[in-house]
């Protein structure tokens, strides 16, 4: 599904992403951890195509098809979607303006999904103005729930969220990455989280650990939380469980 | 009125003395440049009634009169039409001016008593040189549930329409005017000065939109004021639609009647060379009275555009809201907003303000993008909501007009 090979990324004069190779495949998904800024969002920015960070060498490939230089856009309608740590505030679009036009272009009905994901008081205003955290997530999620992407980015689900709301965020992740109907089972994501909360909803396949711009390490989701939560991401770079990168 | 003969001299030595009076803001111009006498040119020809139609409809005027309670229509310095609906006789009065003045003793107390006479030259010259102009009158309690329609149109190059417009909306009215003024296409250069005074009764209530379509080179100073009487409300939606080489006006509400209301909502695309100076004065002196000035204005090209607002309040229960937003699409515009509040002797007036000028965030074209919309998709949807946002109660047909204007500027921006 997804193949990112030896991607160095830079901002400015800065490199923030140094030689990045990972394989996500049909169906899998993956964690990525590492502590403030170590370019877990730009990474994903990267993928989406967003952002003014330049791509110094290095290519990504979506379901064979080199994207590395599509627009935004482009990867959108070939099935790549992302749901921001922060999304910005855009007091001009009501939210159910955009449902509208995201229904119609691709082609299905978005009442139910604003209601399951309560987000039916939240239609008639500015999108993400003046919004809570997990009202943020939920609108986000019904946009993504319209796109229906096939390769789904999440950048900390959990960040802003309270406990209730975190619930719904993560069924509602679950759903669209299992997908509603069989032939849309091999969907996959590339999630990024702090707490590991998500992990209670979602079924995570592989983790890697992005220190300084480099993954140092992938393993078992879990396994690489254990070692962080107990010696820090220090420790994750000294552990035996997983395997070094 | 008694010494009607010397209301009007004192009124034409006022406006004779103000004739090099520049105005008190935007760009300066003569405009004895453009006093040449209309000379009926190209009324006849299929094409340009062709044209003269599409020109109306894009101002709003529905030359077929479909839905509409009655209409007004003057090309260059003649009166083409007036007209009110057989359903609506008996509830609205629609006329020349010259002919209304004519007609009723009492209309010279309204001439000149919301505008000054010798505000400015732009004043002065419509004064002394005025031709046509409607009257329309909403007789007392009458509900008129469609909107009166009017257009001033101009369609000899280097020629100019000098009007002046009375609308009275009395005791218990209600009603709505959408009053467009236009040019033809082949028109380049010309001048218009349009007084306008409004005069809201008590528990009146008076929607008032006007869409201007000029050409690149015309030079346009509407001028006009609205006096609101107790429990009376008037809406006012400006909209311009296409280049212009020069355009200024500071419409003025004063609520001198308790519990009255006012909204003034000012959508603006400045193109090209065009230089825009508006702005909105609400003077709110009585218990009560509400007043909101909102403006949305694009500047692309090299366009120059300068939001002016200014809130009054003499009355401790007054509350009023003025919010000017700019966006700017290209680097060569120009764009300033210039907020103002005076509080008089009434410490506990409530008025505050809101702007803001800057370019369309990409970080939000961005994200529309990442939903798959395309970068043009993006950013008409961000416009179109830019311009509206705020702006309540528009009519639809300023809604489709505003929407067509945005998906063209998307299309130009990219």
């Amino acid at each position: 599904m997804l193949e990112v090979e030896g991607l160095t990324v830079k901002a400015g004069d800065r490199i923030i992403l140094e030689d990045i190779s990972l394989t996500i495949a049909p169906g899998e998904v993956h964690i990525l951890l590492g502590p403030n800024g170590s370019g877990k969002s730009t990474l994903l920015r990267a993928i989406m195509g967003m952002g003014d960070q330049e791509i110094v060498s290095g290519k990504i490939v979506y379901n064979g098809e080199d994207i590395t230089r599509l627009s935004v856009d482009e990867r959108a309608r070939l099935g790549v979607g992302i749901a921001l740590q922060h999304s910005p505030a855009l007091p001009e679009v009501r939210l159910r303006d955009l449902a509208g036009l995201l229904a119609e272009r691709y082609n299905t009905s978005w009442r139910s999904l604003a209601q399951a994901l309560n987000c039916d008081y939240l239609l008639d205003r500015g999108l993400n103005e003046n919004f809570s955290g997990g009202e943020s997530k939920r609108a986000e999620l019904l946009q993504l729930m319209i796109q229906n992407p096939r390769l789904l980015l999440v950048d900390e689900p959990e960040s802003g969220v309270d406990l209730e709301n975190i619930a719904v965020v993560g069924e509602a992740l679950n759903r669209l990455l299992k997908g509603e109907r069989i032939k849309e089972r091999a969907k996959s994501g590339l999630i990024i989280t702090h707490t590991g909360y998500i992990l209670n909803y979602v079924n995570a396949d592989r983790g890697y650990v992005l220190i300084n711009g480099r993954l140092v390490c992938e393993g078992n989701p879990r396994d690489l939380f254990e070692v962080i939560n107990k010696r820090g991401f220090e420790g994750c770079l000294e552990c035996a469980t997983c395997k070094r990168i | 009125m008694r010494n009607l003969q010397t209301h009007l001299r004192q009124l034409r030595e006022r406006a004779e003395k103000a004739l090099t009076v520049p105005s008190a803001f935007g760009p300066d111009f003569d405009p004895a440049l453009y006093l040449k006498e209309a000379t009926g040119a190209g009324t006849a020809d299929g094409d340009l009634s062709r044209r003269m139609r599409e020109a109306m409809l894009l101002s709003g005027f529905d030359p077929e009169e479909r839905d509409r309670a009655g209409s007004f229509m003057q090309q260059n310095e003649e009166i083409l039409y007036e007209e009110v609906g057989r359903a609506y006789k008996g509830q609205v009065e629609i006329m020349a001016i010259e002919k209304a003045l004519e007609k009723y003793d009492w209309l010279w107390d309204y001439w000149w008593q919301a505008v000054p006479v010798d505000a400015d030259k732009y004043t002065a010259y419509a004064a002394l040189y005025q031709k046509g102009g409607y009257f329309i009158r909403i007789l007392p309690g009458a509900q008129v549930d469609r909107p009166i329609q009017s257009c001033l149109l101009q369609s000899e190059n280097e020629s100019s329409q000098r009007v002046h417009n009375i609308i009275i909306a009395e005791e218990g009215s209600r009603a709505e005017i959408i009053s467009g003024c236009t040019t033809v296409p082949q028109v380049e250069t010309g001048m218009h000065l349009g007084i306008s005074e409004f005069y809201i009764k008590k528990g009146a209530f008076l929607s008032f939109t006007m869409i201007h379509n000029w050409a690149e080179e015309f030079h346009v100073r509407p001028r006009s004021a609205a006096i609101l009487e107790e429990d009376a409300t008037f809406i006012n939606n400006y909209l311009l639609l296409k280049p212009v080489r020069s355009l200024q006006s500071n419409p003025r509400a004063i609520l001198r009647g308790k519990g009255a209301r006012t909204r003034f909502n000012s959508i603006v695309y400045g193109q090209e060379d065009t230089v825009l100076d508006l702005g909105t004065v609400l003077e709110l002196h009585a218990e009560n009275t509400r007043g909101e000035a909102v403006s949305r204005a694009a500047a692309d090209g090299r366009s120059r555009i300068m939001m002016r607002g200014k809130l009054v309040a003499s009355s401790n229960t007054a509350q009023a809201l003025l919010e000017c937003k700019g966006i700017l699409l290209s680097p060569n515009t120009e764009m300033a907003a210039i907020p103002e509040l005076e509080v008089l002797g009434a410490p506990r007036a409530d008025l505050s303000h809101e702007a803001a000028v800057g370019p369309i965030s990409r970080e939000a074209v961005e994200y529309l993008m990442a939903r798959g919309l395309t970068e043009e998709e993006a950013t008409s949807l961000l416009l179109q909501g830019f311009m509206k946002v705020g702006i309540t109660g528009l009519p639809e047909i300023l809604e489709k007009a505003v929407d067509e204007m945005t998906e063209t500027i998307s299309m130009g921006t990219l």
